[in-house]
């Protein structure tokens, strides 16, 4: 086997796994314009966008509506405290502190305790201590603990490749602590920054496990359509993933031409 | 030496309260409500061990197990091998860090949509009359629709190959960007061909990305319910799915019971991982 020959295989099978990723997403992405008598397969009964607009008559499912807005509006408190909480954090572990060792085990197995124990407990705790479980309130924490370890471990790549002379240079020239955040760490991470915000919203606004059993009486958008699964048998069901999908792929594209921006300005 | 600075205490503080609140103390709730009694209403504050008795007792649980660690033993294996072949590709085959990048960004978006929608996504594709089965019926290959591809165990595997495969690709792609390249025309000067150099080279520096990938898939099958429920259709099982299950028929300490064998086998593997592996290096 030549070497050329061995590297089309090789990208062949890149290729392929790309396929594999997208393939099925495609084919709902094409069957949510499926005709008004179109059913879950193919061939393409017509082409319409009836079921899009089945999605937004009130009965035909749950409560779409306000599901979204809830699960945007959780999206976004999550996004924010885990940028500002393990920004936080990632800045105190460049130094040694009382208790680092511990707290960094504890988020590490924050990571890997299955997602329905922590769903359990923090739904547990809430019925034990009296307290209504509430999307905002232990739906809410339940998810942090998938997204802050994800922000601090970005946090820890970024702080290991960053230069210290820079900060140096500022506390020489009479910078204060804030001031030196402020205007130099700050600028150099901010693309990283921006990346645990697309973490932190993306992966909150897709989460089900953590949520199932701390959302209280109501619904975030993925405990929608899963309920959804078991009970409508109709397109409207690739109607709602089309638009959960591009809804996604328009924050990642968002944040990465933000991303990219801030590297431009940077390097001009 | 530790000097007792209050800065980074303070900078650290929220992260460390946020996961006490939501992780520590709900996990000590989890363990003393295992030993809890329960009737059909209400959960009972006591202390015994009849919830373990009746987990451990139990053939079901047994055989559930069983499934459970077969799917994570099958989904490692087929991730560990494709995870390592693609990270390969694009640390390695593919040209230029401008492609390179966005070849990786390419397969790291699935990853920030929905796993839902991911799994439902297979259904037009595997059903009965999917595209699949059309395709084999139109080739002759078959004369009449499989019925085997949607709601099966094989629809699970798939799933979650389709679902994890990544977190597999990212550890692994980490690592070796940072294997020395001179080694590997190193190891082609001395004579090596590419698949010694593969198996002598590159996979030994690959191991701690292995290792990360290894710990994620096997954590996020090992506590799966969501993909053995939908892809399965009822046909299946896995201790998270057990474990909802109890949760639903509100047997909250029986679910707890199980939650907590669940974790102690968890960290026994992660633990297990750890000592075939040093990953701090890593971090």
């Amino acid at each position: 086997m030549t070497a050329t020959f061995r590297r089309h295989v090789l990208l062949g099978v890149l290729c392929l796994f790309i396929l594999f990723l997208y393939g099925p997403t495609l084919t709902i992405l094409v069957l949510s314009f499926q005709g008004p008598d179109g059913g879950l397969t193919f061939p393409m009964n017509g082409v319409s966008l009836h079921w899009f607009a089945r999605l937004f008559q009130t009965q035909a499912v749950g409560d779409f509506g306000g599901s979204l807005i809830r699960s945007f509006m959780l999206a976004t408190m999550v996004m924010v405290t885990t940028v500002v909480v393990s920004l936080a954090a990632g800045m105190a572990f460049r130094r040694k502190f009382w208790g680092a060792g511990p707290l960094f085990m504890l988020t590490v197995a924050s990571l890997i305790i299955p997602s329905i124990l922590v769903s359990l407990g923090v739904g547990l705790l809430f019925n034990q201590l009296g307290f209504d479980p509430d999307w905002y309130s232990s739906a809410f924490g339940a998810q942090l603990t998938w997204t802050l370890p994800f922000g601090l471990l970005i946090m820890f790549a970024v702080f290991n490749r960053f230069n210290r002379a820079w900060e140096e240079a500022a506390r020489d020239l009479g910078a204060t602590p804030w001031q030196s955040f402020r205007h130099v760490v700050l600028p150099v991470i901010l693309p990283s920054v921006i990346g645990i915000a697309l973490f932190g919203f993306t992966l909150s606004y897709d989460e089900f496990a953590r949520t199932l059993l701390t959302a209280g009486s109501d619904n975030t958008l993925p405990l929608e359509i899963f309920g959804m699964t078991t009970s409508v048998t109709t397109p409207v069901l690739y109607a709602l993933g089309t638009l959960t999908t591009v809804f996604s792929f328009v924050v990642i594209l968002v944040s990465l031409a933000i991303m990219r921006l801030l590297a431009a300005k940077r390097g001009a | 030496m530790v000097r007792l600075n209050p800065v980074p205490f303070l900078q650290a503080a929220p992260l460390a309260l946020i996961l006490i609140v939501f992780l520590l103390i709900p996990m000590f709730v989890l363990i003393v409500v295992s030993f809890f009694d329960y009737d059909s209403v209400q959960i009972i504050p006591a202390f015994q061990l009849t919830n373990y008795a009746d987990v451990l007792g139990s053939s079901v649980t047994w055989r559930t197990y069983l499934n459970t660690f077969r799917f994570t033993i099958i989904v490692w294996s087929v991730t560990v091998v494709l995870g390592f072949t693609v990270a390969y590709v694009l640390a390695f085959e593919v040209r230029g860090r401008t492609a390179q990048m966005v070849l990786f960004l390419i397969c790291t978006v699935p990853f920030l949509t929905s796993n839902i929608i991911r799994m439902i996504s297979w259904i037009p594709f595997l059903g009965r009359e999917g595209l699949l089965n059309g395709a084999l019926l139109k080739l002759g290959l078959i004369h009449q629709p499989l019925e085997f591809l949607l709601f099966s165990d094989f629809a699970v595997v798939l799933a979650y190959t389709h679902l994890y495969a990544l977190f597999m690709v990212t550890p692994i792609f980490n690592t070796m960007m940072r294997i020395d390249r001179r080694l590997l025309e190193a190891a082609l000067d001395n004579g090596a061909g590419w698949w010694r150099t593969i198996t002598t080279v590159v996979l030994p520096l690959s191991k701690s990305g292995i290792a990360i990938g290894s710990i994620f898939v096997v954590t996020m099958v090992m506590g799966d319910f969501v993909t053995v429920r939908l892809m399965s259709g009822g046909q299946s099982a896995s201790v998270g799915l057990m474990i909802s299950n109890q949760i639903s028929l509100l047997q909250y300490p029986a679910a707890c019971a199980n939650a907590v064998v669940l974790l102690a086998i968890v960290l026994m593997m992660i633990a297990a991982i750890l000592r075939i592996v040093d990953i701090r290096k890593e971090l």
